[in-house]
Formats: C-alpha cells, sequence, structure tokens
C-alpha cells in the first residue's frame, strides 16, 4: 500500500467500494455498452449495408442459379445452406477484419483498455456486435423459407437447425477474424490470413480434400483432421440433429480463438 | 495520488524506461518534460495500465495498477497522445460512451456530458460526426472524455498539441484549475508551458529522470540565473569587463554588444541570487557610468533543458 490512501482515505475508497459493489452487473453492462458502440459503428460505415445486401445477392444467386432451388424440386434448402460455408469464407473476414486492427490505428485501443474495464469484457463486447450483424444479414434470409413452405412442406425443425449451425459457422470464422485482427493494424492482412485459416477448417473436412487424403494416409488420421473441420459439423447439423458434439465444437473453436486474441492484446501492450 | 517505482520498460533490446520513481500529490501538476522518445509517453501508458512495466509498480489511489487495474483505472482520467477517438462517432455519442464505460448512466450520464461540454466548449459540434472536426475540435472532444467522470487523477500525454495558440492557453488555465483539487501528470515540450501551468516539473531524458523540482528550482539550474546584464550609453566594453572580473562573485563576462556597450557578468556559481547588481551599481555610481540599464537575469528553462538533455549526437561524440 502506498501512502497515498493513509494520506486520503476518503477520496480513494468511496469509488472502490462503489467498483467492488457493482462488479458483477457492470460486466455484461460494459459488454452491452461497447457492443452497442461497435453495431452503431458498422451502421455508421457502409460495412454493414455492403455485407447484408451483398450477402443476400450472392445466397440468392448461388441457390436459385447454380444450385437450380427450384430444378431439385425438393421441399428443403440444402441449396441454400449448402453455399454458406464457402460464402462466409469471404464474408465474415470482411466483417471481423476491422474489428482490432481499426482500434489499433485509430490508437482508440488506448483509450478502450484503460477504462476501468477488463480486457475480455472488450473484446466479447465486439465479438457479439459483429455476429449480431451475421445474424441479421442471416434473419433477412426469411424469403426463401417462407418460399419453401409455399411450394411444398418441408421440414421445418431442419431448417430451423440448418439456420443455428449457420449461426454457429459464421461465429466461428468470426472469431477467426477477431484473432487475426488482433495480430495486425492493416485490415488487408488481417482479411487474408483470416481467409487461409478459415479455407483450412474448410477443406479439412470437405469430402474432396478427404477423399484424397484417405488414398495414403490411414482413415483413423484422416478422419481426426477432419474432426477439426468445419464442414464436418456443419454438414452433421444441417441433416437436422443438432448433437451436442457439433455445437461444443463451434464453441470451442469461438473460445479458443477469442481467448487467442486475448493473449496476442496482451502480447501487444507488453511490447 | 500517484506513485511510481522504479519504474522500468524494455521493447525487445532498447530500453525505453530506466528506472523512473516520483509521486504526485492531490492539488499538484506535475509537467513531465523531455526531448522526443526520452520515454514520456511509455511512462504515461504504464501509470494509465496500458501497457505493463517490465519491472517496478504504479500505484493510483492506493491501489497497484498490476493487481488492481480496475479500482486504479476507475480513479484516472487519459488523454493519450493524438487525442484518438472513434471518428464514425458524433461527439455526443462518444462522451455518451465514454460515460458508459465509466458507470455513469441515465441522468448522471447526460449531467456529466453536458458539464464537459460546458468546460471544453464542444455545444457547436455536439452532433456532428468527429470524423469532420478539426483537429482543435477532436483534441477537445478527447479530452472531455478524459475528464467526463471528475477523476482525481488526470493524465494528459501532450494535451496542448496541435493546438492553436488561443486553444493552448485555455487548456492550460483549465489544467491550472483543475490542478488545485486533483492530481495531474501532463507531458509537454513547450517549455513555457511548465510555467504557464506546472507547480513542479520532471525532465526525463533517455529514460530517465535527469531534473526534478519547481520550474523556479529548474530554473536556478541555468547558467544565466542570477547573472546581471549591463547596458551602458558610452565608454569602453574591455574597462567594463576588467572592473566586472574583478568581483569576486563574478566567475565570467561576456559581451553582449559593442555599441551600445552591454556586458552580462556570470554568477561564479550560478542561481545564487545575491547583491551582484547593487554592486554593479555601485562601481558604476564611483566610475561614472552612464548606465542605461541594469537588470538581473532569470533563469531560463530552456537552457537548463538543452544542458541537461543533451543531443544524441553529442553525447555520442564525447563517448
Amino acid at each position: 500500500m502506498s501512502e497515498a490512501t493513509i494520506d486520503s482515505p476518503s477520496t480513494t475508497s468511496a469509488p472502490a467500494v462503489r467498483a467492488e459493489k457493482t462488479r458483477g452487473t457492470s460486466a455484461w453492462r460494459h459488454i452491452w455498452t461497447i457492443a452497442k458502440r461497435e453495431v452503431a459503428g458498422y451502421f455508421a460505415s457502409p460495412v454493414a449495408y455492403v455485407f447484408i445486401v451483398i450477402f443476400l445477392l450472392l445466397t440468392g444467386f448461388f441457390a436459385f442459379m447454380v444450385s437450380g432451388f427450384f430444378e431439385r424440386g425438393q421441399a428443403n434448402l440444402m441449396a441454400f445452406f449448402a453455399w454458406h460455408p464457402w460464402l462466409y469464407l469471404f464474408l465474415v473476414p470482411a466483417v471481423g477484419m476491422r474489428m482490432w486492427s481499426e482500434e489499433r490505428r485509430l490508437g482508440t485501443i488506448e483509450l478502450l483498455l484503460t477504462m476501468p474495464i477488463t480486457p475480455w469484457q472488450a473484446i466479447v463486447g465486439k465479438f457479439l456486435a459483429s455476429w449480431l450483424i451475421l445474424a441479421l444479414a442471416l434473419v433477412l434470409t426469411f424469403p426463401i423459407v417462407i418460399t419453401v413452405n409455399y411450394l411444398g412442406n418441408p421440414d421445418n425443425g431442419v431448417i430451423l437447425a440448418s439456420y443455428a449451425g449457420s449461426l454457429l459457422l459464421s461465429g466461428a470464422y468470426l472469431s477467426v477474424s477477431a484473432m487475426t485482427s488482433a495480430m495486425t493494424r492493416n485490415q488487408v492482412v488481417s482479411f487474408i490470413l483470416s481467409v487461409v485459416i478459415c479455407l483450412f477448417l474448410i477443406l479439412a473436412g470437405y469430402s474432396p480434400i478427404t477423399n484424397l487424403l484417405t488414398q495414403w494416409a490411414s482413415s483413423w488420421l484422416v478422419d481426426t483432421i477432419a474432426a477439426f473441420s468445419v464442414m464436418t459439423h456443419f454438414e452433421s447439423i444441417q441433416k437436422g440433429v443438432i448433437d451436442s458434439r457439433d455445437v461444443l465444437f463451434f464453441l470451442s473453436v469461438i473460445g479458443f480463438c477469442l481467448f487467442t486474441t486475448s493473449v496476442i492484446i496482451r502480447a501487444h501492450r507488453a511490447g | 495520488m500517484i506513485e511510481v517505482r522504479n519504474l522500468k520498460k524494455s521493447f525487445g533490446a532498447k530500453t525505453a524506461v530506466n528506472g523512473v520513481s516520483f509521486k504526485v500529490e492531490m492539488g499538484e501538476v506535475l509537467g513531465f518534460l523531455g526531448p522526443n522518445g526520452a520515454g514520456k509517453s511509455t511512462t504515461m501508458r504504464m501509470i494509465t495500465g496500458f501497457i505493463p512495466p517490465s519491472e517496478g509498480e504504479v500505484f493510483v489511489g492506493g491501489f497497484n495498477m498490476l493487481d488492481n487495474p480496475i479500482p486504479a483505472k476507475s480513479l484516472i482520467g487519459y488523454l493519450p497522445e493524438n487525442a484518438p477517438s472513434y471518428t464514425d462517432m458524433t461527439v455526443m455519442g462518444f462522451l455518451g460512451f465514454a460515460a458508459e464505460l465509466r458507470g455513469l448512466h441515465g441522468d448522471a450520464g447526460k449531467r456529466a456530458i453536458h458539464r464537459v461540454v460546458e468546460m471544453c466548449f464542444l455545444e457547436s459540434v455536439l452532433h456532428q460526426s468527429i470524423e469532420t472536426l478539426s483537429k482543435g475540435f477532436r483534441h477537445r472532444t478527447c479530452f472531455a472524455q478524459s475528464i467526463i467522470h471528475d477523476p482525481p487523477v488526470l493524465v494528459l500525454d501532450e494535451p496542448t498539441d496541435g493546438l492553436d495558440p488561443n486553444q493552448k492557453h485555455e487548456v492550460r488555465t483549465l489544467i491550472r484549475k483543475m490542478g488545485r483539487t486533483k492530481a495531474i501528470v501532463f507531458s509537454t515540450h513547450i517549455l513555457e508551458e511548465v510555467e504557464a501551468a506546472c507547480s513542479r516539473a520532471i525532465i526525463i531524458d533517455r529514460g530517465q529522470i535527469v531534473a526534478n523540482g519547481t520550474p523556479d528550482e529548474l530554473k536556478q539550474r541555468s547558467e544565466l540565473a542570477g547573472a546581471v546584464t549591463v547596458r551602458l550609453l558610452d565608454g569602453s566594453s574591455t574597462e567594463v569587463m576588467q572592473r566586472l572580473n574583478q568581483l569576486p562573485t563574478v566567475g565570467k563576462c561576456a559581451v553582449l554588444s559593442e555599441s551600445p556597450v552591454t556586458v552580462r557578468a556570470y554568477l561564479k556559481k550560478s542561481g545564487e541570487r545575491g547583491e551582484l547588481a547593487r554592486e554593479i551599481g555601485n562601481i558604476a555610481a564611483t566610475e561614472r557610468w552612464r548606465i542605461e540599464e541594469l537588470h538581473t537575469e532569470e533563469g531560463r528553462l530552456d537552457e537548463v533543458f538543452r544542458n541537461i538533455t543533451r543531443p544524441e549526437t553529442k553525447q555520442e561524440e564525447a563517448a
């Protein structure tokens, strides 16, 4: 303890007691404050609009034109969801690349991390805000659900599960982008790194690649590598079964990447 | 309120701050001086908890910044170098964000925003996006953010950098006013600022404190402090030099100009304010010099600064 506390206990203890009392509730309040600012930031710049419009156009284009949604004559949304891992591959890093690199470029990271909040609150707040933008884009694809229900009798449980899987998938990609954007103040570098890592997460379980691997690697090795792929888990959820192992996989990717983000941020500050 | 103990920070092989210790009490304004790259910003970043020190400790209001960062940080208002802000937000939005993170919600937040907007003259740009603002307004917006929770401790990294002379004056006045009830540390490389706003100054060079005292005390370290300048209407400079050199307290004399004859007598031990001016006056009376001007010099901070923070090139030559 320094002498300052002894000299002036009245001036120092009051805010401390207040801080102690409100720590539990204020953690979520801080996350909420940061997330709110972040969402406003996305809509103040064209990022959110561009992402949502491009996402809707591309999902529509691939589902109807490339996969032939109508020609298939099936009352399901396989043609729609199958493209999500590939669309997210480019679109999610585009949303996530600014998350921390912008903060470092502007120097506002110095403001943010000297506020009476923990770095975790900032990391989670920023992540949730970006995820909300992705979720919003996903929600706005609802016309395709209406269409398929109008044309036939799809299993809406499967559709709902697929939506949940798609959201988890985008969250996993986003956490990778959060991590890469903490590494650099250059958004382009952050974007490319993120795409490469996400591409690996896809390819490790993408059947053309795994088929190639089985020719020279033992099957347990291929299965182990594939278990790390988002494809394996996304496809499993798409079948309509939300297996806790698949959910756990996505959540642990998110948890791991956000933890790494905090390590990178701490390492940067430590010099 | 602020106590810094043996603070060290190295980035790789480069030592930015090397064993800095000082204290700042309530009601003190500490000026942090030093050439560029001396370690001012690094020290401030360690005080505010942005970067952890390699060695040493920081206490703010008795809380150790490493062990207890949240209560320590809540006591500090911080204006980082270059006054960063979220340029996509409006001034109002930005201040609201800062207020909420400082735990000021609802009416308390509104009152706090109102108070700082008035103090920093931001009414006219309140609903403007920060990226459309001039540098002065951006700077004041970030400054407003730092005082929004009326913190007992203020850390300001070059608070007048990039402002015009009027704005500089306003900020200095504000610092001096707030300094009566707060503990303030601010860094600058403008020396007049130290005299205008500080109760104490620290000069830091290559990561180490090289001087610590009130601005007056520091000025006394100047060679010029206590020197006496005489200007005569006529007479010869050599004669004046000769007479002045005979005085026991005079170390050396220098001729500043030949016509009119202007001679400056430096003290042997600078800073010892004495009777030199009167003694010279007496000599002038007996010698019948026609004095036009006779005055004792104040020390000059920039001279002190130059003497103790020699540029690196000189240092290398000496080595």
